[in-house]
């Protein structure tokens, strides 16, 4: 890589993070498992200044169930997700998005923290959190807070984290029985973003009724982006085939994709409707068992 | 089965020997060219156009100056001086090395920054400002020639259209009669897409000029080093570099195919600052500029068609290409082939009549092309006439394998004369495709394939039973730049009884190392073990054109087989010495010579070149060495059955590779182990741009796929399990029955692919898609038909 010149520094607190962060204000970049900014810096669509490299920061990778939530330290990386057992057997939908994620090489770097931090509609955690209505906890000198996923992403690249904060957890409401989940994208290639993705979560009550709904769609819109009228039409309802076609025909029809070399929009619109389709019924499987 | 004359530990022909290569490539002690540092080398990077058409009004290198470590920017107008701005194809076209007023394609080379470091290079590089005017470029070759599109050569005197040249083969005549009457004529419409090779290693260079001695050594990647040296020499001679001032060195290559052979601007770049300075001047591309920048393969848009009978007899093929070349043709074929090796596109298949015809033209596009593992323009040929032959099938209604069968040229009519001029060699077309069948399992899948129509789902079986054209070439016929295409082996055996080998080739992962050692151990006896095998140094290996073409075994393969043999029969003159017997009393096997009827009486090739050294017969030259330069008598035609199944998915248009099973026949193996990896790697080349590869432009000649996030290169995760297996008609005219293998994959493959899509779909009407066929073409079909939602 041949990127712009930069200053680099590996604090080992998260305090010393902050200050560093303060100090070069804008032209500071948080460097976590690299492989989405060391890729933009080497082709220069990215030249940040300084580096504030989080790897040295101890403390942040767990993947745990605490308190009613699952809660995922901003440093976990992919390849911890593939591995942990809690999330096999638990979680299978991060199992499903995780192998979906390039390959080992990348897995064994990115992690879930940066994945979101990016901000990329293209990139897979989103979705996923999005249909398990994370929440996001951004750290800062001052202290933290949480922001429901659903506030998270502003626009391209752009996310509720300030300059001077950090990315520190997500959380995820443990779901309660009767809940399945999964994810899959259609992708050119391994290592491809999504041509689609569709990330979902149902619960079912003991009469097969939905209780809760949570659909997320990959790469799609400028955003990471939440199908809610496909959502709404789901909660309460029996999970007939007809109800299931109606989610994913609102889904095809909510999404705003652009036409680009995976596809036009009238192909990645059916395809949000077939993965919406697909997606729910596995989620449902998954429920049952 | 595979018979071995030699022994487990002489390592001979038919041993799987492990790659001799591996054990430093594997604990990354491979050398190649960016491993190469000396003293006080600088860096070079390019600044790149980013218009496919521009008049340069101006270059501003100011900035670019003031950053430290950036020493010079250096412009075509700096070159013009020497006149070095422009330089020769390999075809007789001329291309710009840096321009002086006119930018031809997107990332064209426009200025080269000098610094002393990579990095200040690149800054340097940011930093030139570069007016550009652009122009209304020609992108779609097919308005190329419409009579108002602008001229681009205007660099040519008299130049007034974008035509380069016409080339035609074959009958014309008899076969347009032959189509008047016929009962069946079928005609598609083809485009095989302009790909790259994208080789691991991109490209580059370490130019080192010693100004005291006038003395040049360009380290690069190239699979033509001896070639490259005449050029630059040709090129360069008027400057003061004559050839013998000229060392190129060829090291480590992470992959050719075909896009190492041209001489690219930056290397010319780099010799001219390396002369003008004195001091080694590195130059290595990155991937983008690898992309977008080098010479593309293929970019033929094909009209094919067949006329044949009702009950299935081909007749008759015509073929007419409109070849796209980018701004100049610098393709990488033997002079007189404009089109390659295209005219064995007659197939494999008996019949009389054939004529093919090609017009090549300019387009604001990057030049090229190469022979991407193609031999040379095969895989385009292949792809016409496996596609029209399953076209024609189709449209009597005859089972493709069956309408193969009873066409294919018969074992017993070789050597066959084609009707476009070549002699097939040999083969068995007939046992390669029943081979095939049976490991595939053909007539269940066809009941598996009925069935399933009647349920909706879709799933195809596609054929290709390719020949191919490799080992180039005779030298009445074949040269580059006027130089015949032999290729020659020295080979110099030690007073120990082990020794070194050097070629006028260059393996970029061929296994050479461990195959030309098995050629000399079959020959010789000594354990392939003690054989080392180099190239790539023009100091000190024998002249010869280089790897490409599948051509290393055919003329540097054979080369080796006849200089040990002229070994062979020095060490029978000894041995009859030592032994005191004449030499018609000796019997030679694998190893050593013995008194016939008197096996223990014998003496073994290690003693025997210990003889050659230290008591030698007298009047006998000392030594045990020889030098062979081959001139292949006939080019070798090896053959493929391949077939492949593919299953869709056709909510999403997704296609599956489920099987795909490859027979080839290479005549003779050398190292089946070898073979195989050379199928697997040329087959997941072939299913590159039958469903994945193509580089795109848009109007205005943007590339729009100039990285490997959209460019996409399968990778073993894409690729099927490749069901491979052989059958073996040796070459009669080769010394050792081979005919070269590393290619046939690459160019049987994707018609099989292709076939295969097409048959899933072939019931709803269709009877042809381009290649690369992606998940998005397949739905669009479907959805045209009212199969997908
Ligand atoms: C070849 C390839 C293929 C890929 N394919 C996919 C894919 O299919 N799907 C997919 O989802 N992703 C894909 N990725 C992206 C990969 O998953 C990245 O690792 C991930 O998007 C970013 O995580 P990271 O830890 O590498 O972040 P980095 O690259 O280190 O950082 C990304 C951005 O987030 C910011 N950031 C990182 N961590 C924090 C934090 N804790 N707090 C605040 N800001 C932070 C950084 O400042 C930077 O702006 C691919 C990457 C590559 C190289």
């Amino acid at each position: 890589m041949i990127p712009a010149p930069f200053d680099y520094a590996a604090p080992n607190t998260l305090a010393e993070a902050f200050a560093l962060l303060e100090q070069h204000g804008d032209d500071a970049k948080i460097l976590a498992g690299g492989h989405s900014l060391i890729p933009m810096m080497k082709l220069r669509f990215a030249s940040p200044a300084f580096l504030v490299d989080i790897n040295n920061i101890p403390g942040l990778s767990y993947i745990r169930e605490e308190d009613g939530y699952l809660r995922i330290g901003a440093m976990a990386r992919e390849a911890d997700l593939d591995h942990s057992e809690l999330i096999r057997s638990r979680y299978p939908i991060f199992t499903d998005a995780s192998k979906l994620i390039a390959d080992p090489q990348v897995r064994n770097m990115g992690t879930i923290g940066g994945n979101i931090a990016h901000g990329d509609a293209a990139n897979d955690h989103p979705a996923v959190m999005l249909a398990m209505r994370a929440e996001v906890v951004i750290s800062s000198a001052e202290g933290q807070r949480t922001v429901p996923i659903d506030e998270f992403f502003y626009g391209f690249y752009m996310t509720a984290v300030q300059q001077n904060e950090i990315l520190t957890e997500i959380r995820i409401p443990i779901p309660p029985a009767g809940t399945g989940n999964a994810y899959h994208k259609l992708e050119r290639k391994v290592g491809d973003y999504a041509t689609a993705g569709v990330a979902v979560q149902i619960t079912v009550d003991g009469k097969g009724f939905c209780t809760y709904a949570g659909i997320g769609l990959t790469n799609v819109n400028p955003t990471p982006m939440r199908a809610a009228r496909s959502e709404e039409a789901l909660l309460g309802q029996k999970m007939t085939e007809e109800a299931i076609a109606e989610a994913a025909r609102l889904a095809a029809e909510d999404c705003n994709p652009s036409d680009d070399l995976r596809g036009d929009e009238e192909y990645k619109r059916a395809m949000v409707g077939v993965l919406t389709r697909r997606m729910i019924h596995k989620a449902l499987e998954r429920a049952r068992r | 089965m595979i018979r071995c004359k030699t022994s487990k530990e002489i390592g001979g022909m038919g041993h799987s020997v492990k790659r001799k290569e591996d054990a430093r490539f594997i604990q990354g002690k491979g050398h190649y060219v960016d491993d190469i540092h000396l003293p006080g080398m600088l860096h070079m990077d390019i600044v790149r156009s980013p218009y496919a058409y521009a008049k340069i009004k101006s270059i501003n290198a100011e900035e670019a100056l003031k950053i430290p470590g950036v020493l010079a920017v250096v412009t075509g107008k700096d070159l013009e001086k020497y006149n070095l701005h422009w330089m020769p194809t390999l075809m007789s076209d001329t291309q710009m090395v840096l321009p002086t007023d006119t930018v031809m394609y997107q990332a064209q080379e426009v200025a080269a920054v000098i610094a002393t470091d990579r990095y200040a290079a690149r800054d340097g590089k940011e930093a030139v400002i570069v007016e550009y005017e652009p122009m209304k470029p020609v992108i779609d070759p097919h308005k190329s020639l419409d009579p108002g599109a602008p001229v681009l050569r205007t660099d040519k005197p008299g130049k007034n259209d974008n035509h380069i040249w016409h080339w035609e083969v074959g009958d014309k005549t008899a076969t347009e009669k032959i189509f008047a009457e016929a009962d069946v004529v079928v005609k598609e419409q083809m485009h095989i897409p302009r790909i790259h090779v994208a080789s691991i290693e991109t490209c580059g260079c370490v130019a080192d000029y010693d100004k005291v001695n006038n003395h040049l050594t360009m380290y690069m990647t190239t699979q033509a080093p001896h070639a490259i040296r005449t050029v630059i020499a040709l090129v360069a001679g008027h400057v003061g570099l004559t050839e013998e001032k000229i060392r190129v060195v060829s090291p480590d290559i992470g992959g050719g195919f075909g896009g190492k052979v041209p001489v690219y601007p930056g290397y010319v770049i780099a010799i001219a600052v390396s002369f003008l300075v004195g001091k080694p001047v590195k130059w290595v591309e990155d991937r983008s500029e690898n992309l977008q920048a080098d010479s593309f393969a293929r970019d033929y848009h094909i009209t094919a068609e067949m006329a044949g009978t009702k009950d299935g007899k081909i007749l008759a093929t015509r073929f007419k290409i409109l070849a796209d070349h980018g701004y100049t043709d610098a393709s990488a074929n033997p002079s007189k082939f404009p089109t390659g090796l295209f005219s064995i596109g007659t197939g494999s298949y008996d019949y009389g009549a054939a004529f093919m015809e090609a017009d090549a033209v300019y387009t604001n596009k990057p030049p090229g092309g190469v022979a991407y593992r193609c031999s040379f323009r095969v895989t385009e040929a292949v792809h016409a006439i496996e596609r029209i032959t399953d076209r024609f099938a189709f449209e009597i209604g005859k089972d493709p394998a069956q309408l193969r069968m009873e066409n294919f040229i018969k074992k017993e009519d070789f050597p066959w004369k084609s009707p476009t001029g070549w002699t097939y060699d040999s083969g068995d077309y007939h046992a390669g495709l029943l081979k095939a069948m049976e490991v595939v399992g053909y007539e269940e899948l066809r009941k598996e394939q009925a069935e399933k129509r009647e349920r909706g789902e879709l799933m195809g079986i596609g054929i290709s039973t390719f020949t191919e054209i490799v080992g180039a070439g005779p030298s009445r016929d074949f040269d580059i730049l006027g130089i015949k295409m032999f290729d020659s082996a020295e080979i110099r055996v030690h007073p120990t009884g082990k020794a070194i080998a050097r070629f006028g080739t260059k393996s970029q992962g061929q296994g050479h190392e461990t195959t030309y050692a098995q050629i000399i151990a079959e020959e010789l006896g000594i354990p392939a073990e003690h054989i080392q095998v180099e190239e790539g140094d023009t100091d000190t290996a024998p002249y010869g054109l280089g790897t490409y073409a599948s051509r290393s075994t055919p003329t540097a393969g054979a080369a080796a087989a006849v200089a040990a043999r002229k070994l062979r029969d020095k060490a029978r003159k000894i041995a009859a010495y030592l032994l005191e017997v004449s030499e018609e009393d000796l019997e030679w096997e694998p190893g050593k010579f013995f008194v016939k009827g008197a096996p223990e009486k014998a003496k073994t090739i290690q003693e025997i070149v210990f003889a050659a050294y230290t008591n030698h017969p007298l009047g006998m030259e000392a030594g045990f060495e020889a030098t062979h330069y081959y001139d292949p008598p006939n080019l070798t035609f090896p053959s493929g059955a391949y077939i492949c199944v593919v299953d869709i998915d056709k909510e999403t248009g997704e296609i599956k590779v489920r099987r795909f099973v490859a027979i080839d026949d290479c005549g003779n193996i050398i190292n089946p182990m070898i073979v195989q990896g050379q199928v697997h790697g040329g087959l997941t080349q072939g299913l590159a741009p039958a469903m994945y590869e193509q580089l795109i432009y848009d109007e205005d000649g943007n590339i729009l796929n100039g990285t490997f996030m959209d460019y996409l290169v399968p990778t073993a995760v894409e690729s099927p399990n490749w069901e491979t297996g052989h059958t073996v008609t040796p070459s009669p005219h080769h010394p050792i029955g081979a005919k070269g293998v590393g290619e046939s994959p690459t160019v049987g493959a994707p018609p099989a692919i292709a076939n295969a899509i097409v048959d899933a779909l072939s019931h709803l009407g269709v009877t042809h898609i381009d290649i690369p066929i992606t998940p998005f073409k397949v739905w669009k079909i479907l959805k045209e038909k009212g199969v997908a939602q």
